[in-house]
């Protein structure tokens, strides 16, 4: 027998957490500056002004150094699904694996062949060749962006699908609902809007640094042109899809939206709290509830923005817990009790298949269809539910501090638009070091932003349908913890290298 | 158009799909077995810097093949995924390991504030040279000698209390090393790690426009030659003449079969057509370039590439087909995973089917840019006016 090891879950967890933070450090400049490099060199070929193929061919170098370090933290990432959620990937390998294989054939075979001839082109072939290399360059990567959280929004929400009892496992029955899911549509337009004021922060942040220093100024005023012009609208628009992301979290993952919002108790007319300070209320031992120390907050706004109704009521996590008749909302007891219903229909069924006896197979499958959809709920089944509420604080601050970051991004580009097209950023020295500044925060939003997605729907790997306890591979916990320190010196090492390459790269100038 | 195929036909139809990229997968290691040989090749840091361009431009495309074989592995096979990387863990880690090293090594090389110095990245290059060459193909050799495993679907549904539901339970001692450690297994991989750096002195020999390289990798190309030729016989002969794992196609039972690969060599003649031309294209790029006869042949890579491509291609088939289990189970042969019962669904696969009309533009297009990149050879005066280098 072997037994549920939590700290095999953990560090399997601790691991993932891991890699997809690291690959995340790099991707998003990846999906910006590509963009960013298209529209310098278009500027080039029209003009035919070398100055621009010398902005180009810089910002290109930065990239490339991004890139390198991109890839071989997505390898990883490939191949954990396999190595450390084996049984994931069988029980949705059938849906999960389709857009990771698309993803190699469509997107990353066109960001590879015509990287080589972006670097090494130059001599090659014709400009206009090479302009339309730099260009699929960038529709590659954002392809694969497409792909990538076509799957992981299918995990929030889990559609196109259906349960097979023979084979075991969920298998596709609508590969459009997939692509097409809400969730995913959101997810994908919100991410790579996030890569392109990241690249966007990074591209301004290290101008403004050449224009403190009073060098290339002319190009880092060009670069500031195009990038912030480039991140003003993308921060519109981040700004209009995370409005999207939050409200397709609250139809469909209202536990992970009661976390955001600390909202213990549901209620009508929800107000939005701008912000809080959260304590530990102590009163009841071993709960989870948090309360609000200090709050400011705007009356009606949370329903309003959640449902587009200012009169709609929106679930607690005392309700979403201990259930709310009144709401239609059934309790995590009741769930879990139905979810191991469906798990034992499901074994009764089996069993009955394997000796022929159709009628108590055809009986026992009508209980478990009926039962599905709280199947994950049932491996909680005889333990305590409060396991299933995600980290509170964690998801409350992660939230506010992205958005927070998101407005004074938008405030800064506007800022740096304005001043540089009238020509009177050069001795700005504090709006150039805020611009400087804000490259460290750009990682940090983009960061928190994965961590209210992920972290606010533990522990589903597949809401509702599989938790993490399921989905783990039979390995030693100890195998996984040494692979882990394994990745984290060696990511942490990669990394220093990069920056360290990047520095000097900065500092030898445009 | 595909949803009219039989489920059974779209099975084979992705292991033909699978068995193609694992077969290009091979030809492409060329770049891992050049790295093997830039100290061997390069005296000076001039050469060296010659041969890593030439490979860096090239190494992408390799890193690619794998990914893109992994994911389709992933969407076609998905028990074959969850069973073998989750099973066969730390050899699955030291591939991965290897090859991200390998993907930051070019750029990094030669870069100012590398912190780590040129020679790390370099023997990251070596590392993943001989790692990722020798583990891959006893990876791959596990396809014909089976690991130790049992599939229980049934466990995802034991809800005995503190019970972990997993599927796929490896019971081999050293999740996966001891594969490695296998002789048969390390025979196949030191194949493939000499057929890597043959077809790495091919490639060099067609690219390099500098001639003390040129004739220290003609020298080379002999040294390799041999063990490769040794190695690739002796499993050859082994595979023609050991038992395999045969499923009755009535029943599915997994029974073992004396002679199980040479039977599905002269059962599959299409098959049988490949490898035999395979062999003859590998062998004879290489006797080519080698004998100088006439006149010193320096398209080698293409003969032997095609080669190479045609004899993977035809080892995978003779894993799947013909009613084989192609990732057998020694612990439990009813276990055994067969193209028929680790497969995705008929959905998926047809699906999948129409993506995978795609991969002749993508094989158009890399063509196309292969052919405009490649024109001139390579040399050392050309880096030196180059504005990104290695
Ligand atoms: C394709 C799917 C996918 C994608 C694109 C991401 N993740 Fe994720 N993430 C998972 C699929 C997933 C998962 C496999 O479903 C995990 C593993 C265990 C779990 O609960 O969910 C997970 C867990 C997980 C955790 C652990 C949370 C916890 O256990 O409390 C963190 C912090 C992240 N992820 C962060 C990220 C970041 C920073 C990403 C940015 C690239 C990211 N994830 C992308
Ligand atoms: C579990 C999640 C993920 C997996 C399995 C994954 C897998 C991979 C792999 C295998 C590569 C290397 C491809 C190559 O050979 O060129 C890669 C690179 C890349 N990935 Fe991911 N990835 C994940 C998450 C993401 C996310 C969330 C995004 C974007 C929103 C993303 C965007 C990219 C991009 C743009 C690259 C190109 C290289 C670079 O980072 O600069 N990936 N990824
Ligand atoms: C006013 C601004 C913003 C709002 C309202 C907002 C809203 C959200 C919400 C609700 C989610 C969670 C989606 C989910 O759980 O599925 C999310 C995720 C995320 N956010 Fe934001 N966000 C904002 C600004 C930003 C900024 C400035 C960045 C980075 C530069 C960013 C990067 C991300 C990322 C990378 C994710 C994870 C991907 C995803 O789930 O869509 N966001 N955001």
């Amino acid at each position: 027998m072997n037994f549920i090891d939590f700290s095999l879950v953990d560090w399997s967890r601790a691991q993932f957490a891991l890699t997809a933070m690291y690959h995340w450090l790099f991707v998003p400049l990846t999906l910006g500056l590509s963009f960013i490099i298209a529209f310098m060199e278009t500027i080039y070929v029209k003009t035919g002004d070398e100055e621009w193929k010398r902005l180009t061919k810089f910002w290109m170098s930065l990239f490339g150094i991004n890139f390198a370090i991109g890839v071989a933290t997505g390898l990883i990432m490939e191949f954990q699904f396999g190595t450390n959620w084996s049984n994931y990937s069988w029980f949705v390998g059938d849906i999960f694996g389709a857009p990771l294989a698309i993803e190699g054939i469509m997107a990353f075979f066109l960001e590879t062949t015509f990287i080589a001839v972006m670097f090494f082109g130059w001599n090659k072939v014709s400009k206009r060749f090479h302009l339309l290399s730099t260009w699929l360059v960038a529709i590659g990567s954002n392809l694969s962006a497409l792909w990538i959280l076509v799957a992981n929004g299918w995990m929030q929400l889990p559609v196109g699908m259906k349960f097979n009892p023979d084979t075991a496992r969920n298998e596709m029955v609508d590969f459009w609902a997939v692509l097409f899911s809400p969730m995913a549509i959101t997810k994908f337009l919100h991410t790579v809007a996030s890569g392109y004021v990241l690249a966007a922060l990074f591209v301004t942040g290290i101008s403004a640094w050449f224009l403190l220093k009073n060098r290339d100024v002319k190009l880092a005023k060009r670069s500031i042109v195009v990038a912030s012009a480039f991140g003003l609208i993308a921060s519109l628009f981040i700004i209009y899809t995370g409005d999207g992301s939050a409200r397709t979290v609250a139809q469909h993952q209202p536990m992970k939206f009661a976390a955001m919002e600390n909202l213990y108790k549901g209620q009508q007319n929800a107000p939005l709290a701008v912000f809080g300070i959260l304590k530990q209320d102590k009163t009841v031992p071993g709960h989870k509830k948090m309360d609000f120390l200090a709050e400011i907050e705007i009356p009606d706004v949370l329903s309003y923005m959640a449902f587009l109704d200012p009169n709609a009521y929106v679930p607690g996590i005392y309700d979403l817990v201990h259930g709310n008749p009144q709401h239609g909302i059934p309790s995590y007891t009741d769930r879990t009790e139905s979810g191991k219903t469906a798990i034992e229909a499901l074994a009764a069924y089996k069993n009955a298949k394997t000796a022929g006896n159709d009628s108590l197979a055809k009986v026992s499958l009508i209980t478990f269809e009926k039962h599905y959809p709280d199947f994950g709920y049932g491996y909680y089944a005889g333990r305590d539910v409060h396991e299933l509420i995600p980290p509170v604080a964690t998801s409350f601050y992660s939230f506010r501090i992205m958005v927070f970051l998101g407005i004074h991004f938008l405030a800064l580009f506007l800022v740096l638009l304005v001043l540089t097209v009238r020509n009177r950023i050069e001795n700005k020295t504090v709006i150039l070091y805020t611009a400087l500044w804000t490259i460290p925060l750009a990682y940090i939003a983009s960061m928190l932003g994965w961590i209210v997605a992920e972290v606010g729907r533990q522990p589903w790997v597949i809401q509702d349908i599989l938790p993490t306890i399921a989905a783990v591979s039979q390995l030693k916990s100890s195998s996984v913890q040494l692979t882990f320190w394994l990745f984290a010196v060696l990511f942490t090492g990669l990394l220093i290298a990069e920056i360290g390459i990047m520095t000097k790269m900065i500092k030898k100038g445009i | 158009m595909f949803e009219s195929l039989s489920l059974l036909s779209l099975q084979q139809y992705w292991w033909i799909i699978i068995s193609l990229l694992g077969a290009l997968l091979v030809f492409l290691m060329f770049v891992q077995g050049g790295q093997t040989l830039i100290y061997s090749l390069g005296k000076t840091e001039d050469e060296r810097t010659l041969l890593v361009n030439l490979l860096g431009r090239k190494w992408e495309l390799t890193f690619t093949t794998l990914v893109t074989f992994g994911g389709a592995f992933f969407a076609s096979f998905p028990l074959f995924y969850s069973t073998s990387f989750g099973g066969a863990y730390w050899v699955w880690m030291a591939i991965l390991l290897a090859f991200v090293v390998q993907a930051v090594a070019y750029e990094y090389r030669r870069k100012p504030g590398n912190f780590l110095g040129q020679k790390t990245f370099e023997i990251f290059m070596i590392v993943n040279g001989l790692l990722g060459t020798v583990l891959i193909g006893t990876a791959v050799a596990t396809f014909f000698t089976g690991s130790a495993f049992s599939v229980n679907k049934m466990n995802l549904l034991n809800l005995s209390r503190g019970v972990m539901p997993i599927i796929s339970e490896w019971k081999g001692p050293a999740h996966g090393l001891e594969a490695a450690l296998n002789l048969q297994n390390l025979i196949l991989g030191l194949t493939v790690f000499f057929l890597a750096r043959v077809l790495a002195l091919l490639y060099f020999l067609n690219r390099v426009g500098h001639a003390a390289i040129m004739n220290r990798a003609r020298q080379q190309l002999f040294h390799n030659f041999i063990p490769f030729l040794v190695f690739f016989l002796a499993f050859a002969i082994w595979l023609m003449l050991s038992p395999g794992f045969a499923v009755d196609p009535a029943t599915k039972k997994v029974s073992i079969e004396s002679f199980k690969y040479l039977h599905n060599l002269i059962g599959l003649p299409v098959v049988a057509v490949m490898f035999l031309l395979g062999v003859v294209f590998v062998l004879l790029g290489c006797l080519r370039a080698i004998t100088c006869f006439e006149k010193c042949h320096t398209k080698g890579i293409w003969i032997t590439g095609l080669g190479t491509i045609l004899l993977v291609w035809a080892l995978f088939l003779l894993a799947g087909f013909n009613n084989t289990a192609y990732y057998p189970s020694t612990y439990d042969l009813q276990s055994s995973l067969t193209i028929e019962n680790s497969s995705s669904s008929h959905y998926t696969l047809a699906a999948m089917s129409y993506v995978s009309l795609l991969v002749p533009f993508v094989f158009a297009y890399i063509w196309y840019v292969w052919r405009s990149m490649d024109k001139k050879k390579i040399t050392v005066e050309e880096l030196q006016s180059e504005t990104h280098v290695y």
